[in-house]
């Protein structure tokens, strides 16, 4: 197991990988070290080792450009291949925005990502459905409870075929949608034509979590909100408190 | 039929290139004589602004760089510093809009970097013409997209600037980009190649042919029928290698290896090498033949004025060679040395052993002429306003509201922000869409306010007013959030200097910025010039923008602008005598931009932002919301629609503009003048508000609550709109509008 059965908060570590083009790993950094008594620490994208790690972190930004397709080259990067391996071994990975492409072109997670129905580039709060509220990253939050967490992205537009989507329901593994104020799951309150509204997404094991909105951005109230506190304090009590 | 000779091709006038022939004792050859084309032309050489520059005030106890650099940089307490510059992009993104405002926002990025800050924000103030032309959308649309592509990628916060539209901008847009970093004062770089010996490493990007001429052809002159034929000019961005870039930097900064640091932008490595040797008081010697090239045989001149993005130059000592190449060698950036600094005060171009360019470094960098041009007033000019009587009182001021609000320069600027990444670095106390932008520091409890500001339109009517506006409303705006304001960086936006009436504009506006910085003590830390912002020889309005910034002292106590409780006492802080000249009001409803704009009482304007201050310190402020475009009215109906209720406001002093009385009721609605905000506080606090006032003028107007914004005058009711119908018409206008075919 990489991660130790009786972690304590002081003791847990959270690893931040730092691709070329990351912009969102000081915010995650950030966010563990400020709100969770847990440490973090920067993972260099060609690191291979992620021994004594209880969760990973693939932040957002434009891993080698995104120029190509949104995270089709960081999944070719040396420390994927760790991460595959911690996640397989139950490790806690945790991809936010971009770290979520990473994850999908990955293989890690099912489905695909379309450019937003927009076209454009799309930065705001918007509201989220928790739809499953027992993940190791959404424990925090009561099933059904609508939190307000930030997007930013251009390729967010979520997509899987018929099967895929059957298959995921059937498993619980849509944990947050898009919704509007009273937490409904309407069109309107869609940003990027997610289809069924989905923000983010888990594995059948529950270990592995993608997400397009930034809780990191939404942990402290002086800057906007408090909302996102939750999913680090999930992996937190899932860690100490374990499963 | 003769040839023009080669230097009138680059740019230079005849006199100017006997000035080269006497500095080097000689005529110089194809290689320098591109080279002197650049540092001589008016974009890099200021030759028309350097003398009225000169007055700008520059000084300050929190300066701890004034221009000259990269940027400025401003002491914000406690070992922590803010370096801070805004630039133009203009005739870049007039022809080619997204890589124009993408490679502006990268070059404006990398003057913050190579002063060893960390970049914390951007802010962009764009001017285009009218968007009822398919053109003036295209740009908008390609601008902001450049803007954002680069901005996002870099991880840059976009968290302010401004837009406004107006035909004088239809063939030659205006895109200004500000750039902000954090930075210790131990982590502070300068552009200095100094240390005989000392070596010279040029790394990011390969060199190409892209962007060559970019400073001399392209932003040195007016826009013709050539214009389309200039794109080659025009630089492409890679923000990927750029945040690499600013990365492998900050690392090597922060492991002591870096004597100097400085970024390629306009002229090239020629422009680069030069202001560094020049800084260092040093000559460099540099072998163009180690440049690491994009395609191959390009000549020497090419290599040397490649305006190719996301290189910078490093002066290292020998013994840290070495390690500063492996910071590179990690970020997956090549890197050369390409040259050493020597003590001969000129700069050497060398293609292996054969020495191909030798110029004495002041000449290139100091030396450039400077041009004074007799100013003449233009006849649009006028000393006398508008009589009030000038045009028919509006039938339906509700109608006239709603339409303001509508008009693309007062809507919501939703559309643009949200393309932008505002919320990346976590630090947005107060988010767009407000007064001005407010950033927390983390791990302390003061933060940085931002804002820029700049109308064209009032600085055509009266450029030295219109000046003193502009800086007294960045102000202001500061103040609005409980910010202190503390230092301007500037960017003068003019067309051709060469004419008297341009030249005018320029002088008054740069004397009337000179006052008013010296009256609100926010001295200038550096900025651009840019000239010759005209196309077929209609030039824009003259549009001194300013970049300001606050010092806020707990980021927990800042205003915001919505109304945000039923009851609340409104009030109208400030003086002076709303005007129809100049106003949007006149523009969008009379179809007029005509008079002369009321002049901005500096004193007063102290005083008044000082209270707004201490108001909000105390906490006595509930919302707060300068008076501009589309006056009284617009600056109510904002604040109804951002806190979601309504007011009822009776201004008991409007007249019918006779003299004597009070303002023509639509002008005391609609009309603009500097100097007025409006403030709700709790009943309970306004007399303790009456003392703090003093001399500042304070008008109780009105109450919050409710759905309608009403207006009422003398007991009539001027208007009454739902608050809802308000935020109709403001909230989607622009996206209406880009949708519009």
């Amino acid at each position: 197991m990489t991660a130790s059965s009786q972690t304590k908060a002081s003791t847990a570590r959270f690893g931040v990988v730092v691709f070329p083009g990351s912009n969102c790993d000081a915010d995650s950094h950030d966010a563990v070290n400020s709100f969770t008594g847990a440490e973090a620490r920067y993972l260099w994208h060609k690191d291979t080792e992620l021994a004594g790690l209880d969760c990973v972190i693939l932040p957002g930004g434009f891993s080698y450009g995104d120029y190509l397709r949104c995270g089709a080259i960081a999944r070719f990067s040396p420390i994927m291949k760790a991460v595959r391996r911690f996640a397989e071994d139950g490790g806690l990975v945790i991809g936010i925005c971009n770290g979520f492409q990473i994850l999908l072109e990955a293989g890690m997670l099912p489905g695909a990502m379309h450019r937003n129905a927009g076209l454009k580039f799309v930065c705001k709060l918007v509201n989220l459905r928790v739809e499953n509220a027992a993940t190791p990253f959404t424990r925090a939050y009561a099933p059904g409870q609508r939190i307000s967490i930030p997007i930013a992205h251009m390729e967010g537009n979520y997509f899987i075929d018929a099967e895929g989507l059957a298959e995921m329901e059937q498993h619980d593994q849509i944990v947050v949608r898009y919704c509007d104020e009273a937490g409904e799951v309407t069109m309107e309150a869609n940003p990027n034509g997610s289809l069924g509204n989905i923000a983010g997404v888990c594995n059948r094991d529950g270990n592995v979590f993608g997400l397009m909105p930034h809780p990191e951005r939404v942990c402290d109230p002086v800057v906007g909100g408090a909302d996102g506190r939750g999913v680090f304090e999930s992996i937190m009590d899932f860690l100490v408190n374990k499963r | 039929m003769t040839a023009k000779p080669a230097y009138e091709l680059l740019g230079l006038k005849a006199r100017e290139y006997d000035d080269i022939c006497a500095r080097l004792g000689r005529e110089p050859n194809y290689v320098e004589l591109a080279i002197f084309s650049l540092m001589w032309s008016e974009h890099c050489g200021y030759k028309h602004s350097r003398p009225l520059l000169k007055g700008l005030p520059v000084g300050g106890d929190c300066i701890l760089q004034g221009p000259g650099e990269n940027a400025g940089i401003i002491d914000i307490g406690n070992g922590l510093a803010i370096a801070m510059k805004i630039e133009s992009h203009n005739h870049p993104s007039a022809i080619e809009p997204f890589q124009g405002a993408a490679t502006g926002i990268g070059g404006i990025v990398r003057d913050i970097f190579a002063m060893g800050a960390r970049p914390i924000a951007c802010l962009d103030p764009l001017h285009f013409g009218s968007l009822e032309k398919a053109r003036q959308k295209f740009l908008l649309d390609g601008v902001v997209a450049g803007v954002a592509a680069y901005g996002n990628c870099m991880g840059i916060p976009t968290i302010g600037g401004e837009i406004h539209f107006e035909d004088a901008y239809e063939g030659n847009c205006l895109v200004n980009v500000m750039c902000v970093g954090q930075v210790e004062h131990d982590g502070i770089l300068k552009a200095s190649a100094h240390g005989e010996g000392n070596l010279i490493i040029l790394f990011g990007s390969t060199t190409g042919r892209d962007g060559i001429g970019g400073a001399s052809i392209l932003a040195s002159a007016e826009f013709d029928e050539s214009a389309g034929e200039k794109r080659p000019t025009v630089q492409v961005g890679d923000p990927f290698t750029e945040k690499k870039l600013l990365e492998a930097s900050l690392e090597m900064r922060d492991r002591g290896l870096l004597v100097g640091l400085q970024d390629l932008g306009a002229g090239g490595l020629s422009s680069s090498a030069s202001e560094m040797a020049s800084k260092g008081g040093s000559g460099i010697d540099m072998d163009i033949a180690r440049v690491p090239l994009r395609e191959a045989g390009m000549e020497p001149f090419e290599i040397m004025i490649s305006e190719s993005q996301e290189r910078m130059l490093a002066c290292v000592t020998p013994g840290n060679e070495a390690a500063a190449l492996a910071v590179c060698a990690k970020w997956d950036l090549d890197a050369t040395v390409i040259g050493k600094v020597t003590d001969t005060g000129r700069l050497r171009i060398f293609r292996g052993e054969e020495m191909i360019g030798d110029m004495p470094v002041a000449a290139l960098v100091d030396e450039a002429p400077t041009y004074l041009v007799e100013p003449v007033r233009p006849r649009h000019e006028v000393d006398e306003p508008l009589a009030e009587d000038h045009y028919p009182p509006p039938e339906d001021p509700a109608a006239v509201l709603l339409k303001l609000l509508a008009s693309p320069n007062i809507c919501s600027r939703r559309w643009v922000y949200q393309q932008y990444d505002h919320m990346v670095q976590t630090n947005n106390a107060l988010w767009p869409g407000g007064e001005a932008a407010v950033l927390r520091l983390k791990g302390r409890r003061d933060g940085v306010a931002l804002v820029t500001d700049g109308n064209g339109r009032r600085c055509y009517l009266d450029p030295r007013r219109g000046a003193r506006a502009v800086v007294a409303e960045a102000a202001r705006n500061l103040s609005c959030t409980g910010a202190r304001p503390v230092a301007i960086t500037n960017c003068l936006n003019f067309g051709n200097p060469e004419k008297g009436g341009i030249y005018h504009q320029f002088k008054e506006a740069v004397e009337g910025m000179t006052e008013a910085c010296e009256a609100l003590e926010t001295p200038v830390t550096g900025g651009n010039v840019s000239f010759y912002n005209e196309s077929f020889g209609k030039a824009i309005y003259p549009n001194p923008v300013v970049g300001m910034l606050g010092v806020v002292d707990d980021v927990d106590r800042i205003a915001r602008h919505g109304f945000a409780g039923d009851g609340d006492v409104i009030l109208l802080l400030g003086s002076g005598r709303p005007a129809v000249d100049g106003s949007e009001y006149q523009l969008r409803i009379h179809g007029e931009v005509a008079g002369r704009i009321p002049d901005v009482d500096l004193e007063l304007e102290k005083k008044l932002q000082a209270l707004v201050r201490e108001a909000i310190r105390e906490g006595m402020i509930i919302s707060v919301h300068d008076v501009s475009d589309g006056g009284l009215a617009c600056c109510l109906a904002e604040s109804a629609i951002e806190g979601g209720r309504g007011a009822v406001v009776e201004l008991d002093d409007a007249g019918d503009g006779a003299d004597g009385s009070g303002p023509r009721a639509d002008i005391m609605l609609f009309g603009e003048t500097p100097g007025l905000v409006v403030a709700t506080v709790a009943g309970d606090d306004l007399e303790r508000l009456r003392q703090m006032a003093g001399d500042v003028p304070l008008r109780v107007i009105g109450r919050t609550g409710g759905e309608r914004l009403v207006i009422k005058s003398g007991g009539r009711e001027l208007l009454s709109v739902p608050v809802s119908d308000a935020a109709a018409s403001w909230e989607n206008a622009l996206e209406k509008m880009m949708q519009g075919t």
